[in-house]
């Protein structure tokens, strides 16, 4: 579905966050959104979710404005809050009845999926953080949401977890054919999902650079190609060297 | 599932292990001070040292158990003590609930209620009870609703600390997951609560059955506080005994099937146990 995401301004207090941000996602693209830590990348996905609506622009989804949170937004939050008191597939049913048959039929797909088989009845202290994360990911699928917001889903996980969920993660987006705005600080991240990069700036938060990411998928890290956008990336980091970075910034 | 199927294959090793060294298992080891005092105890009171007015022999005192249990005596005031601790542990308990549910949901309802029932609660309860016999009587109202009033407080205050303690990050869940009013209640509020009420679920019955000890006591026909006052009156210390221990024995009783439940509830949490 067609986000169009235009945020004139957003400010706590006399702080402001955001400044003239204007992001058009056309259906079926993956927006990946990269920019140092603090400039305000959460704040722009909440608004896109309608998690946040105290700001000044528009956010519309296949032209209709977003003024709540909803299904139809999946998000998928840096932690993966997840019910501790539900199981697996408990939680992925959440406020839906897992005897009803299609229901459970729904929740066993996705969680074959995201490879949890046999891990259905495990509560999420017995899950590693890779894991639970997936778990997130499928109660945000079954659903059926028109886009899916993902705020770095994969900070916390080690190199080869990570990499596992990504390629999940372009499959599950190839195959389903949802609109995707992913949150991450790592360059070659954005790059390996992305069909579109934006690079944001601090202080206030603005568009730095708009990409489209023209690699046909499976991608691979070590392309030259890969290789040659991962420098502009850089590049245009530099650019904006002169704004304050605070430390995490992937960099 | 699988934790559950080794803790008890550990236990099974251990206990085999424990069978091999020679060594007791860790359930024997709290039998053996308990024995030793009673042999003691039987010896002094056997020989004459003390006069079974004052500390009637175990002997002795099994034998009045034995009789009371034999004649119903018991089963009959132990029932009434139940149904007075029960009705009373619901009444108040049930409200204590009610009130920590409204009252956690509703900063409204928190800034009407809330300082009205700290007041309240301040006053020790058993000290009112001179005044509930004022208002109703001797009979069975004044004794429930003196229970109910000790019960009430600690399920009150858990639940409301229970459901403000909720976490907010779990909120913002549950609205982009569109939860409606029901499911925030039973998949969300509740749950995230519930250890919290059932803390105050095993203190509420500590208070009524403290309540209820006190109610006997003060004056009633009949109950377990009545059959130690009416043994004290003819000097039969044994009965007292007997009393006094089921009391002990069904507090206790109470207690474990709160814990048991807890156990079972609350399976989902992987706090710290305590070491071996
Ligand atoms: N609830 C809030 N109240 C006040 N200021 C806030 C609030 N949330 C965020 N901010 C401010 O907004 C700015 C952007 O925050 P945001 O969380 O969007 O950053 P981010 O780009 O997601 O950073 P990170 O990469 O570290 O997650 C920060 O300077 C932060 O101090
Ligand atoms: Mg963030």
């Amino acid at each position: 579905m067609t986000v169009s995401l235009h945020v004139d301004e957003k400010a706590f207090g006399r702080n402001v966050v955001l400044d003239n941000i204007q992001l058009n996602i056309q259906n079926g693209e993956f927006l990946t959104i990269i920019g140092p830590s603090g400039c305000g990348k959460s704040t722009l996905l909440k608004i896109a979710a309608g998690l946040d609506t105290e700001y000044e622009g528009k956010v519309q989804i296949n032209k209709r404005p977003v003024t709540k949170p909803g299904i139809s937004q999946g998000f998928i939050f840096q932690e993966h809050r997840l019910f501790p008191w539900l199981t697996v597939e408990q939680n992925i049913a959440a406020d839906l009845n897992l005897r009803d048959p299609d229901v459970k039929r729904k929740v066993q797909e996705l969680i074959d999926i995201v490879r949890l088989t046999s891990n259905e009845k495990a509560y999420p202290s017995e899950l590693s953080g890779g894991m639970s994360q997936r778990v997130a990911i499928a109660r945000a699928l079954l659903r059926d949401p028109e886009v899916l917001l993902l705020d770095e889903p994969f900070g916390a996980l080690d190199a080869f977890t990570r990499k596992h969920l990504q390629d999940v993660l372009v499959d599950i987006w190839q195959k389903k054919k949802i609109t995707m705005i992913l949150v991450t600080h790592d360059i070659d991240e954005s790059i390996y999902l992305g069909t579109q990069l934006a690079i944001l700036r601090a202080n206030p938060g603005r568009l730095q650079k708009w990409l489209p990411i023209e690699l046909s998928f499976p991608r691979s890290r070590t392309d030259t190609s890969f290789q040659y956008l991962r420098q502009k990336v850089l590049e245009e980091f530099e650019k904006t060297e002169h704004s304050v970075y605070a430390e995490g910034a992937g960099i | 599932m699988k934790t559950a199927a080794y803790a008890e294959l550990n236990r099974r090793e251990k206990a085999t292990k424990a069978k091999k060294d020679g060594t007791s298992p860790v359930w024997l080891k709290g039998f053996a001070v308990p024995v030793i005092l009673l042999a003691i105890w039987q010896y002094a009171g056997g020989s004459g040292l003390i006069s079974p007015t004052v500390l009637p022999t175990p002997l002795s005192i099994g034998a009045a158990f034995y009789e009371l249990a034999g004649s119903g005596e018991l089963a009959a005031n132990m029932q009434i003590s139940i149904a007075r601790a029960a009705g009373g542990f619901l009444l108040g308990g049930g409200l204590g609930l009610l009130f920590g549910i409204l009252v956690g949901f509703s900063k409204k309802t928190e800034a009407y209620l809330d300082p009205s029932l700290q007041m309240l609660r301040t006053v020790p309860h058993l000290a009112v009870t001179p005044l509930f016999i004022l208002w109703f009587g001797f009979d069975e109202l004044s004794k429930v609703l003196l229970i109910a009033l000790g019960a009430f407080f600690p399920i009150y205050i858990n639940t409301f600390l229970g459901i403000r303690g909720v976490d907010a990050k779990l909120f913002d869940v549950a609205r982009v997951l569109e939860f409606n009013w029901r499911h925030q209640i039973t998949r969300l509020i509740l749950p995230a609560a519930l250890p919290n009420i059932l803390l105050g679920v095993r203190l509420s019955l500590g208070i009524a059955w403290l309540g209820l000890v006190v109610a006997e006591l003060m004056g009633s026909s009949a109950g377990v506080g009545y059959m130690i006052m009416d043994a004290r009156q003819f000097s039969q210390t044994e009965k007292v005994f007997v009393g006094i221990i089921i009391f002990a024995v069904v507090g206790k009783l109470t207690d474990s099937f709160v814990r048991l439940l807890e156990r079972r509830l609350l399976k989902w949490r992987s706090s710290f146990q305590g070491t071996n």
